[in-house]
């Protein structure tokens, strides 16, 4: 609980958590995302890695969402604290 | 098989309502988010049954019907494509946004809106219900999954939900069929506002879903609402499932665990219907008088749609196989696995579910594309779904691997040379279109720029209720496509194989309008390892793949020289290996369905792209063909 380090959503370890600070994406691609629960302010957890390492499921409100890295990228997320699942 | 009918009623002539209720009420819109369980309802309150499957954008188009299920014939349902705002820009999306607003030519304005909303993630799913009200249409919130809900430890104040919405709420499920009773109760009161104990509510003018996630977040919050638990199988499940080796390793077994299947368990059952269907034909024959018609019975028509008909088992096991892995869930895992794949050829995250529905059909696949919003990309994909191995093809792949290729096994028995073969003309099939979507990124389309974002739903178990259904729909589907197009173009090949008439009698095979015609294309398709019979089987097949199988049941059946043999056995006695092969490999890359083309034409509103897409298959699979043949030849 301690830390409070932004990173980008494509850097996390799976297992960390944390709140999403900002998407900086097109509109077109950040209301999509936006109505999927990727919005600053809501806690996100890294759940895993697709097999090839890319996508990675995160999980946002109870709900599991693959993303590109290359998408992930522009997200970033204030960790609240690591733990493993 | 290869066509897609939804079954669809008229809209006009409603029948009188019943007594007591009121006669405004005509037209119910069902709307909610992707994956939220609309079609499953759909089905539950009409009778109707509209494809459903667990991931999201199954639905693309609206589709209505009455709602008998509930005793009100006089209401029209109408079910949307899922949204999650009224103002996104896929085809899908503007189709329910159109319907709802009463801006579609041919449906009326809905008169009430059945909101539909997965209970388990509330505070997402509530951002689509202020927009949805502020059409200001009556509105029943329905909270589907409550079966999930319990299971997994959510709670839920319907009615504390119900005075900050201000419109009725209740938890239903429509799996289950739990809870609906509901809604006949609504639409009894639907018209009459004054009846609803609820006061009105001034909800916030939202425009950005940065808002309606604010307004719904404090919704959930102010009702005390309690998202379930993460499903704990689903994460076991996950961890194997998509796991960094054994997950690679699963999904390719579970691949070739179908064909396996389909082979060791299907082709006995195909077998025995065949024989079953020819003894029943023997026993039939002496039945009619011994003339024209007993030979149009027996040669012609018996010979024909038996030859297809025989394959039934087969495509009803792949259909209970896509049935299960659709239904479970397995599905979106699929697509996670398979996205680097898709990404090395710089094709859209969202080509996956369309290019994966194609495996069952390219025609709903290709309606399937319009969930994605860019247009070159789709495009794109519209044409490459046809190289997906569509289950059309199976009987002629199954007849011909039947024929030609030796059943024996390996490992100990688990794995069949004739499966590893079928497998191998799927990824042919596979790797045409990755070729095509190489080939069309570099020229025609630009580089992708849409993200791939796939939902991960909960794991569920496929409901013996809807599997039965899938196979009975598909059965229904096969039998009725034998019935109509396979019969008619066995007769026409049995008449063109008998005129002219020559002093009273019947032309022999050789010496017919077919057969002519045959020898006269021959030299074109003579050095693929065809001969003139494969020929005319090819040309009857533009019409749809499984007529070739119809076509050489029937030519074979007129011939003498092969007429007490059976279709397979008639087969090796009159083609090399290498002409089989060849046949297979024209059936994987070719572009035999007027159903597609016609669905083409009509989703891309342009001859152009059909014409096209048509006559660059036809090429690739003569070539590749001619190869096939080539070397098989020379290396034999």
């Amino acid at each position: 609980m301690v830390e409070t380090k932004v990173t980008a959503l494509s850097d996390a370890k799976v297992g960390n958590a944390g709140v999403l600070e900002s998407i900086n994406l097109p509109e077109e691609v950040s209301n999509y995302l936006a109505h999927l629960g990727f919005l600053p302010g809501t806690s996100v957890q890294v759940l895993r890695r697709a097999p090839a390492g890319d996508p990675t499921v995160y999980r946002i409100d109870g709900v599991e969402v693959g993303l590109r890295n290359e998408t992930a990228r522009h997200i970033l997320l204030r960790l609240t604290a690591e733990e493993a699942i | 098989m290869s066509c897609h009918t939804p079954v669809l009623e008229p809209l006009e002539q409603a029948p009188p309502a019943p007594a007591g209720s009121k006669t405004r009420l005509r037209t119910v819109a069902l709307i909610g988010p992707p994956n939220s369980g609309k079609s499953t309802l759909f089905n539950r309150l009409t009778g109707m049954r509209q494809k459903v499957a667990n991931y999201p954008g199954v639905t693309v188009e609206h589709h209505s019907g009455r709602m008998k299920s509930i005793g009100r014939n006089d209401l029209t349902l109408i079910d949307l494509p899922g949204i999650y705002s009224l103002s996104t820009y896929s085809e899908d999306a503007r189709v329910a946004v159109e319907v709802l607003t009463g801006k579609m030519p041919g449906v009326p304005k809905p008169d009430c809106v059945l909101l539909v909303l997965d209970s388990t993630h509330m505070n997402r799913q509530l951002m689509l219900a202020a927009p949805v009200f502020s059409i200001g249409l009556p509105t029943l919130v329905l909270l589907n999954m409550s079966d999930q809900m319990d299971a997994r430890g959510g709670k839920l104040d319907t009615l504390a939900l119900a005075r900050e919405l201000g419109h009725p709420v209740s938890l239903i499920s429509a799996a289950q069929g739990t809870g609906l009773e509901v809604i006949p109760e609504f639409l009894l009161h639907a018209d009459d506002k004054l009846s609803t104990n609820l006061r009105p509510v001034q909800l916030p003018v939202l425009q950005t879903p940065a808002a309606c996630r604010t307004w719904a977040t404090q919704v959930t919050a102010r009702t005390n609402y309690q998202s379930p638990a993460a499903s704990l199988w689903t994460q076991r499940l996950d961890s194997v499932l998509l796991h960094r080796v054994a997950g690679p390793l699963i999904f390719l077994a579970v691949v070739f665990a179908v064909f396996q299947v389909v082979f060791s368990l299907g082709q006995p059952l195909s077998d025995g219907l065949g024989t079953l269907l020819a003894s029943l034909g023997s026993k039939m024959t002496p039945l009619l008088p011994t003339n024209v018609l007993q030979l149009l019975f027996r040669d012609g028509l018996w010979n024909g749609v038996t030859s297809v008909l025989c394959f039934l088992p087969q495509i009803l096991l792949l259909f209970l196989f896509i049935g299960v892995l659709e239904d479970s869930g397995y599905l979106a895992r699929a697509a996670l696995i398979a996205d680097r794949v898709m990404r090395a050829i710089g094709l859209n995250g969202k080509a996956f579910i369309p290019l994966l529905s194609a495996y069952a059909c390219a025609v709903p696949a290709i309606m399937a594309t319009r969930t994605i919003e860019n247009k070159r990309e789709r495009i794109a994909t519209i044409l490459i779904a046809p190289f997906m191995t569509c289950s059309a093809r199976l009987p002629i792949y199954t007849l011909i691997i039947a024929a030609f290729i030796p059943n024996h096994k390996f490992l100990g028995g688990f794995i069949g040379l004739r499966a590893l073969v079928m497998l191998g003309l799927y990824a042919l099939g596979f790797l045409a279109a990755l070729f095509t979507a190489k080939l069309l990124n570099s020229s025609v389309m630009k580089a992708s720029t849409a993200p791939f974002i796939l939902e991960l739903p909960q794991y569920r178990w496929p409901t013996l209720r809807s599997l039965g259904f899938r196979l009975y729909d598909r059965g229904k589907l096969f039998l009725k496509k034998t019935g109509t197009v396979i019969l008619g173009v066995t007769f026409l090949v049995w008449v063109l194989s008998v005129i002219p008439m020559r002093h009273g009698q019947f032309s022999d095979i050789t010496t017919s309008v077919i057969g002519y015609f045959g020898h006269w294309i021959e030299p074109v398709i003579r050095p693929l390892g065809f001969n003139w019979k494969i020929g005319i089987g090819l040309l009857s097949s533009i019409v749809a793949r499984e007529v070739i199988v119809g076509t050489l049941g029937t030519l074979y059946g007129v011939d003498p020289a092969t007429h007490s043999l059976g279709l397979q056995a008639a087969l090796r006695h009159d083609m090399t290996l290498g002409g089989a092969i060849a046949l297979v490999v024209f059936f994987a890359f070719a572009m035999q369905c007027t159903s597609t083309l016609a669905v083409v034409r009509r989703e891309t509103n342009s001859w152009k792209f059909p014409a096209m897409q048509f006559t660059y298959m036809t090429i690739v699979a003569y070539v590749a063909a001619l190869v096939t043949n080539q070397v098989i030849v020379h290396l034999f």
